[in-house]
């Protein structure tokens, strides 16, 4: 299983249009946020009570940790279920999961409206363990941790520390385990915070299933995500397409989405609730676009042929990954009801935030991998 | 009932066996029940006369701000709780409005505020414990310095209670605390000491609960008694001021008030009290003569989201069990295939 080549630093200039584009971005974002902090919440988003989260925490940290799997999801079949093919993935697949969930944890402090109180959830006499917050928040922040040492290598050989990273590399096991299990409780538990909003989400995702569908999903879009970011990353650093990896990752992915679609569908069906999907109204509608890019995927990369196809990849990907967005802002925006008189529609200073956050998670993926040893060396 | 927690179970069972061991007993978690000694109000919606002087005391008691709707700013107009309002009394009105608690062409009243839920959502949803429920009085109370503001309780809530101040850049949660910081003055809720009808009474939600029933089994239209300020259990300890004359006269740590009970017209009630059973039952009860999801009560379950909610959480979670066994596992698997020289080779 060592054959694949060894990882290396792209090169090239740190200055180009993306990364001019992105900086702009962030600077926006940051004088947003210095606004938000002075004034408050409401000065920035149109939040109200009857929407107190909007794209800050659905999109931001939601969706965001969501598409931060893909380190979680390759991690897994190479090193649980021994894979050891698909490694040269692993590092760039790695480096976006440790940039998407720091940036998610970011996300969460600039949303949170009593920031200056954020210790108490790490404190042991403020701890509510009944709380699925509390355990998301303790198992993200874990995660972010085992992810900066997971990926520590990759600065350790640029830094030339032979020996720290041998002592690392004895431990690394169980930091491979860690980072296995914990994205297994944090992303079935992000499911798990809508079931004590009881009725007030609508039926067709109101259910005790919906941490597996989270799990589930998550996992689906950690391979989605390596597919669209590995088809971008080869266009714009003109590199081959490791297709001869992601044909066979494409098909263990439509695995797991055949699992989901038998889990989501027997769920709705055996509650008795799929007839509420027939009803015209913008959950029905809402619940069958969401299904349709699960089930699109099948027609796009279902035979062998079509997933040697790199647009049909790409495609699929942007489709699994918009499936399990639904998902997520379906429950907790869109067929999310508590009360009448409540409209929400993110304000533009909230969308121009949400788009900072992916760019400096576009800007660090840049420049990382130009200087440090994270793609795979080109064949 | 028994289906819904079977097939919670079986849910259960399902996701057990995929994050890795299935072995885990299942044990759903029961719907909390108030505890013997709660506190609450009952809210009469046939005795209101929609004075708000309550929404008034409310927000003196509070030191809550007034909030405008109108043109001129003269008057506290709310139109919904908020983080600076956390009572309110609304209206319902239809067609020409000329009966009062008529469901057609009439009008009633119905006061907005926290309901104090055996099993509240929010006390279950706050990861810091910043919203707690107090094991003797059941009061649902707020500790700003322990809040974050991620505002869980906001969403989880099924009455919308908890409000955030997104007005503020310090801003806190706002909701009614019954005035537990008014009790050790021997003062309870301000808004029920000052109803002029006791349309909301305060008092041991047990004695509320019983007085609701009593006046469900009136006959329309007759004459009875209705107290007024705070319900009075059968008996109560009275106990005298100091020996110097000092300190005041109290009634079971309450202010020694006259008995205040009048003689008014028995109203055509829906046959529920609201907040009996509703979510695994509530501290503040209300009776109507309007429909209740007419005025703005949601219809909801008889068991509350925080049991099944928690029963998921301590199925996976509990004790750490489930983690720790999925980690002993994939740590096996994954030092047999992680190799020591990984990511040097080449």
């Amino acid at each position: 299983m060592t054959t694949h080549t060894a990882p290396v630093p792209v090169g090239g200039p740190l200055l180009n249009k993306t990364t001019f584009i992105a900086g702009a971005l962030i600077a926006l974002m940051a004088a947003i946020l210095l606004y938000r902090f002075i004034f408050g919440l409401g000065a920035v988003t149109d939040l109200s009570d009857g929407y107190p989260w909007g794209i800050w925490i659905v999109v931001d940290v939601m969706i965001g940790s969501a598409f931060a799997c893909g380190g979680f999801s390759v991690a897994m079949l190479v090193y649980i279920f021994n894979k050891g093919e698909y490694h040269p993935l692993v590092r760039p697949a790695l480096l976006a999961s440790l940039l998407g969930y720091t940036l998610a944890g970011a996300g969460v402090i600039f949303d949170l409206g009593r920031w200056w109180n954020v210790w108490n959830m790490y404190w042991p006499w403020s701890a509510n363990p009944n709380s699925v917050m509390f355990e998301v928040a303790v198992c993200i922040t874990a995660y972010i941790v085992v992810m900066w040492i997971e990926f520590a290598p990759v600065f350790l050989e640029k830094l030339g520390l032979k020996d720290l990273k041998k002592k690392l590399n004895r431990f690394l096991f169980v930091i491979v385990a860690l980072g296995t299990l914990l994205p297994m409780m944090h992303q079935s538990s992000l499911g798990t915070l809508w079931v004590v909003l009881g009725p007030q989400v609508h039926p067709l995702w109101q259910t005790p299933f919906v941490p597996a569908l989270f799990l589930l999903t998550a996992i689906i879009m950690g391979y989605a995500v390596v597919l669209f970011e590995s088809c971008i990353a080869s266009s714009a650093y003109r590199r081959s397409i490791e297709v001869s990896l992601l044909n066979p990752m494409a098909k263990i992915m439509l695995g797991v989405v055949a699992a989901y679609l038998a889990v989501r569908l027997g769920d709705v069906i055996f509650r008795g609730v799929i007839g509420r999907s027939f009803h015209l109204s913008l959950e029905g509608l809402m619940f069958w676009l969401e299904m349709a890019c699960f089930v699109a995927p099948f027609l796009i990369i279902g035979t062998e042929a079509q997933r040697r196809n790199p647009a049909r990849l790409f495609v699929a990907g942007i489709l699994l990954m918009l499936g399990g967005s639904l998902l997520r802002m379906n429950g907790f925006l869109i067929a999310y009801d508590t009360g009448p008189g409540f409209r929400y529609f993110p304000a533009l200073p909230e969308i121009l935030v949400t788009m900072g956050m992916f760019a400096t998670e576009v800007l660090i993926y840049v420049v990382v991998t130009r200087r440090f040893p994270v793609l795979p060396r080109e064949a | 009932m028994s289906s819904r927690r079977d097939f919670l179970k079986g849910a259960l069972a399902a996701t057990g066996a995929m994050v890795g061991a299935g072995a885990t007993p299942v044990q759903a978690r029961d719907t909390y029940t108030r505890p013997p000694e709660a506190m609450g109000l009952l809210y009469d919606a046939t005795l209101c006369v929609g004075c708000k002087a309550c929404m008034a005391a409310c927000k003196e008691a509070n030191n809550n701000p007034p909030e405008f709707n109108t043109v001129d700013k003269l008057w506290d107009t709310p139109l919904d709780t908020s983080g600076h309002t956390f009572n309110i009394i609304k209206m319902y009105r239809n067609g020409t409005m000329l009966e009062k608690d008529a469901e057609i062409n009439g009008y009633a009243f119905m006061k907005t505020s926290c309901m104090h839920c055996a099993d509240p959502s929010c006390v279950s949803a706050c990861p810091v414990s910043a919203m707690t429920k107090d094991p003797v009085t059941g009061i649902v109370g707020y500790n700003p310095d322990k809040c974050i503001g991620c505002r869980y309780c906001v969403v989880a809530c099924p009455f919308g209670i908890p409000k955030y101040q997104f007005d503020d850049p310090l801003g806190r949660i706002g909701k009614c605390e019954l005035c537990r910081h008014r009790h050790k003055d021997g003062h309870y809720s301000a808004c029920a000491e000052v109803c002029p009808t006791g349309a909301t009474l305060f008092g041991r939600t047990e004695d509320l609960l019983a007085e609701a029933k009593r006046r469900l089994a009136l006959k329309p239209g007759t004459v009875a008694k209705f107290p007024r300020g705070r319900l009075r259990p059968a008996t109560e300890k009275m106990l005298q001021g100091q020996a110097d004359g000092k300190g005041e006269k109290r009634r079971h740590g309450w202010r020694d008030e006259p008995d205040q009970i009048y003689e008014g017209t028995v109203g055509k009630y829906v046959q529920h009290v609201y907040g009996e059973k509703e979510y695994g039952g509530t501290q503040v009860l209300k009776l109507s003569a309007v429909p209740f999801e007419k005025v703005g009560m949601p219809d909801l379950p008889p068991y509350s989201s925080a049991a099944t909610s928690e029963t998921i959480q301590h199925t996976l979670y509990g004790g750490l069990l489930m983690p720790i066994a999925v980690l002993g596992a994939l740590s096996w698997v994954a030092k047999r295939n992680v190799k020591p020289d990984d990511g040097e080779e080449g």
